[in-house]
């Protein structure tokens, strides 16, 4: 993990340096490649530039399934959610919240097979929730782990229109994640910025929840 | 009826573009505010039209190719960046302006007035770190505009305050296809959903839904933002 986000970070670095000098990030990849004397061989070019590359070729449709599965978890977890005893208040807002991450597993999905992919299969999801507060605990971090990762795949995407649903999506995870947050008199926007994650630490975070 | 109802500067309005088309003079205004940037972003053309013969080595569509091409793409990438980026930072301002005042107002105690105070040193923040940006592309940060808001009740207020910030995140949501940098993007985006988040608040605290656009949020254009701040920008 660590080395992960030491790469981010010089990943942020070498990228900045670049823009500021005019040149295409595809040139700087391949400049950065022949320096380590390998243009295409991924293996051979270390970790970042492996990570860069794998980022840069045609990965929309791997940002897009992993959204997808992202957004079958949080629809199941509110289709569960629902058959708690809740508040009535609280129903409401998880039927809502539920139907609309169904809307964005619909649309996602429809990306997916649009860029001529296969869009991801529906895992099964177990949910450690017993109640309405440990349902609004857990949908407060998964809400913001939503955020967050779509947020870090962000820079990512390659298609401007992949990026437009993309921000069209993650907005409306935002506004869950705060209104979640206000119910649980806790902070709506605990930060100025929102966080990022990358795609391996948001799989790592949401794997318990996955059964089959 | 001095200043607009809140109703009136609603995202979905839609005599707001019409008002564009009738009266200039805000967008102009605005513009003008922005201007700041220009003479900057030229420069920073410049800059990129010198080191644009170092490019030759990468060659195909999207990328900068013969110098001729290849130049003037990359300089209009970066200066729709910093045009980007400050115009996001005017809006920081306003916001931030916004806060300001309505907390000098006296209008507001206990917890809202705390979450008013998060937001406000939210916006403050994100006007630094725009400040910060602009100058890192090699620009001029937007002059800070002089404001004016109605801060008649609590009640407007934070109806307003609900309009500005759901305005706020329609307008990154509208510019995130337009940059061209990934670290301005990614900047970009982990403000556009803090400002989600403001708005879904203010919502919830007015009574309103947290997500009104249903599933998907609606972006709003630069054309389409800018003739609802103007009302609020003095000079």
């Amino acid at each position: 993990m660590n080395s992960q986000m030491t790469t981010t970070n010089l990943a942020a670095e070498e990228l900045a340096a670049v823009e500021v000098a005019g040149m295409s990030r595809s040139s700087f990849l391949v400049k950065s490649a022949l320096t380590v004397g390998a243009v295409y061989g991924t293996a051979a070019i270390g970790p970042f530039l492996g990570k860069a590359l794998a980022q840069e070729g045609g990965g929309d449709v791997e940002i897009l399934n992993f959204a997808l599965t992202l957004e079958y978890l949080e629809a199941d977890f509110y289709t569960q959610a629902q058959k708690l005893r809740l508040k009535p208040e609280v129903a409401k807002l998880a039927k809502e919240f539920g139907d609309q991450e169904a809307e964005h597993a619909t649309a996602l999905a429809d990306t997916v097979t649009q860029l001529g992919g296969t869009p991801a299969e529906k895992p099964t999801f177990t949910f450690p929730m017993k109640d309405q507060a440990s349902f609004l605990k857990l949908a407060q971090t998964l809400e913001d782990t939503g955020v967050s990762a779509y947020n870090g795949a962000g820079p990512a995407i390659k298609s401007k229109e992949v990026l437009a649903a993309a921000g069209s999506i993650v907005q409306i995870e935002g506004r869950h994640a705060a209104a979640i947050r206000l119910v649980n008199r806790d902070n709506p926007a605990p930060n100025a910025f929102d966080e990022t994650l990358e795609m391996q630490a948001v799989l790592d975070a949401v794997q318990p929840f996955i059964k089959a | 009826m001095s200043h607009p109802a809140p109703e009136q500067i609603r995202p979905e309005r839609t005599g707001a573009l019409e008002e564009l088309t009738r009266d200039p003079s805000s967008r102009k205004r605005f513009l003008k505010l922005m201007g700041g940037g220009v003479g900057a972003t030229s420069a920073f053309g410049l800059l990129l039209a010198a080191c644009g013969g170092d490019d030759d080595s990468s060659g195909s569509a999207g990328g900068s190719t013969s110098s001729d091409t290849g130049t003037s793409t990359a300089s209009s990438d970066a200066s729709g960046d910093l045009e980007i980026v400050n115009y996001a930072l005017t809006l920081e301002y306003l916001e931030a302006d916004f806060y300001a005042k309505v907390i000098d107002s006296g209008l507001f105690k206990g917890a809202q007035l705390q979450l008013i105070k998060v937001i406000g040193d939210h916006e403050q923040q994100h006007v630094e770190a725009l400040t910060a940006t602009v100058d890192k592309l090699g620009g001029t940060p937007a002059t800070k505009p002089k404001t004016k808001f109605p801060l008649d009740s609590a009640k407007s207020v934070i109806a307003l305050a609900a309009t500005v910030e759901n305005l706020g995140a329609a307008a990154y949501l509208g510019q995130a296809g337009n940059i061209q940098s990934k670290e301005v993007l990614a900047a970009a985006l982990s403000i556009h959903t803090v400002e989600a988040r403001h708005a879904s608040a203010l919502n919830v605290l007015t009574g309103k839904s947290a997500t009104p656009d249903g599933a998907f949020a609606k972006p709003a254009s630069m054309e389409e933002v800018l003739p609802q701040v103007g009302p609020f920008i003095v000079s």
